[in-house]
């Protein structure tokens, strides 16, 4: 045998074809296109899965308990445009973006004081450690007491359950941004308020997205829970939660699915519209977030 | 003869004889969580206006840690470090650095926003004559074309020209460079530290830049700071002719080489 020692090998330089390959790009088949196509995946598992409802429904035949699939869009139909679904929904969603507009405030002013000073930053970090674990709807029979039955203790829980998820986010996504930026950003000249605006925010936001995500959905699952227990509002208008309650008593069951069903749109659309533009337009843009 | 002389003479004057930065007897510590370390000893040099100052040395040297403290960012346990004269007690943009990692460029602004940014944060230029100077330094390191695009979708060469750009637009006295491209591969290194000495040959800049690669150092520099490790004293201090002189470079290249692993023994014996 010949090794690498003893053996000679002459140098040899080759040239590379530019033309000629084959198939170099071909396009997919119709039914590889929508395989690949995950809206379409989707689309089947739900068709598969309202199919067994309805089905279910059919077979057991007792509305009061199950009502079909069908049964249920036409109520969610019928509730929406002739009925007061829409209505609850939007006076949901106003105490909710209340509640979410001031956790998010204080979240920002708590944040703030923590990266700026130590006894800040040992406030928010016992404080996040202590009510984070807190259920907002637990924290209601005192609210009730405290602001009184109507929009005052439903803000409160919420801002309770926006609040910590922000806030602990911020602070962490503050606390990741690299040593590099900061270094750019007082070499620039920046400092204090000015340094927090332009260079900890933009830097932190995947971590802020996160933590008003994940604030959203705990605001929004704390406001039907809430509605659901403590019912009507001082001021008169009903949320969904109180619509699902009241549509059980009378034994409507097809509307206490259309309630159930309108919870489940409008936190779909939250998440799957609003939330998802933001990231497109601010965090997947600037390739912080694939 | 006489009138380079007289020449000489009058930009002493004009320049008062100072060096533009000055560094004496600095010691720098810092601390990790178990340690605290002096990464500098009593290092002094000093850098004049047009130089292009190297401060080379094996990792463990301090020269990171020197580049901070000139940029403010560090404040030093002993001795001082002067700009112009004038000590230097915080971070400002007359001291603007180009790093090493890629995220020094901020990923939610554009090329040309990241310049402009740059430029208008630090007061020295307001709207559209930011916008204009930013344009004007991207198109020195061409990347006119991408102007309009994110970091993100640059190469690691194209964003440290950005952060070149955006260092020079700013017009500092001193542009501080900390190992600008020890993260880029070999070719696009060597292409890179060319279009940096062209820069230089149009502007003229001061620019104080740190390396770990002798050659590197060699190639870029004028004058050369050797510094030893643990902590960081100051080794030599030589001048290099660069690319005008390929014998006396690959001469340096060798010296420095023996200063700084003088005091070790020779490695893998019988070897080489």
């Amino acid at each position: 045998m010949t090794d690498a020692v003893s053996a000679y090998r002459a140098d040899v330089v080759y040239e590379v074809q530019t033309e000629g390959f084959g198939v170099v790009a071909k396009p997919l088949t119709l039914w590889q296109r929508l395989y690949g196509s995950g809206f379409l995946r989707k689309a089947v598992v739900v068709v598969i899965l309202a199919t067994t409802w309805q089905f279910y429904a059919w077979r057991l035949g007792n509305p009061l308990i199950v009502p079909t699939f069908l049964e249920t869009v036409g109520a969610y139909v019928d509730q929406l445009l002739g009925g007061p679904l829409l209505a609850r929904a939007l006076s949901s969603l106003q105490v909710l973006l209340m509640g979410y507009a001031v956790g998010v405030v204080l979240a920002a002013a708590l944040t703030s004081l923590a990266i700026a000073t130590t006894p800040g930053r040992d406030l928010l970090e016992l404080l996040t450690a202590i009510l984070t674990p807190l259920p907002a709807i637990a924290l209601l029979p005192l609210a009730l007491i405290w602001f009184g039955l109507g929009t005052g203790s439903y803000v409160f829980v919420l801002v309770h359950s926006v609040l910590w998820p922000v806030a602990l986010n911020t602070y962490a996504g503050f606390r990741a941004v690299s040593p590099t930026l900061r270094m750019v950003g007082h070499t620039v000249g920046l400092g204090g308020l000015g340094f927090i605006a332009k260079i900890l925010i933009p830097a932190a936001f995947p971590h802020i997205l996160t933590g008003m995500k994940l604030g959203w959905a705990f605001a929004w699952r704390t406001l039907v829970a809430a509605e659901l227990v403590f019912g009507v509002s001082s001021s008169g208008s009903a949320g969904l939660g109180w619509y699902i309650y009241e549509n059980k008593n009378m034994l409507e069951i097809a509307n206490v699915f259309a309630g159930l069903f309108m919870v489940t749109v409008i936190g779909l659309l939250i998440e799957g519209i609003i939330f998802r533009k933001i990231e497109q337009l601010t965090v997947r843009r600037w390739g912080m977030q694939t | 003869m006489l009138m380079e002389v007289m020449k000489d003479i009058e930009t002493r004057k004009a320049g008062g004889g100072l060096p533009l930065l000055s560094a004496e007897g600095v010691t720098l510590q810092y601390k990790t969580k178990e340690h605290l370390i002096t990464a500098t000893y009593r290092v002094s040099f000093n850098v004049l206006q047009s130089d292009r100052f190297v401060i080379v040395g094996p990792s463990g040297c301090g020269k990171s840690t020197l580049l901070k403290a000139i940029g403010g960012h560090i404040r030093p346990i002993e001795g001082v470090i002067r700009l112009d004269g004038k000590l230097i007690t915080r971070p400002g943009p007359d001291r603007m650095m180009v790093f090493q990692e890629f995220d020094q460029l901020l990923p939610w602004k554009t090329v040309k926003e990241n310049v402009t940014f740059a430029l208008t944060s630090s007061g020295r230029y307001k709207g559209r004559a930011a916008a204009e100077r930013a344009m004007d330094y991207i198109a020195k390191v061409n990347l006119t074309k991408f102007a309009d695009s994110y970091p993100h979708t640059l190469s690691g060469g194209m964003k440290q020209r950005v952060a070149i750009a955006r260092g020079m637009a700013l017009g500092p006295a001193i542009l501080l460079m900390d190992e600008p491209f020890a993260a880029l591969d070999a070719l696009t290194r060597q292409k890179m530290q060319e279009e940096l000495l062209q820069l230089w040959q149009d502007t003229r800049f001061t620019m104080l830049f740190v390396t770990h690669s002798i050659a590197e150092a060699v190639h870029v520099g004028n004058r050369i700071l050797v510094l030893s490790p643990h902590p960081g004293q100051v080794r030599a201090e030589l001048t290099s002719r660069g690319r005008s002189d390929p014998e006396g470079s690959a001469r340096l290249q060798k010296q420095i080489e023996s200063l700084l692993f003088a005091d070790e023994r020779p490695r893998g014996q019988g070897h080489d």
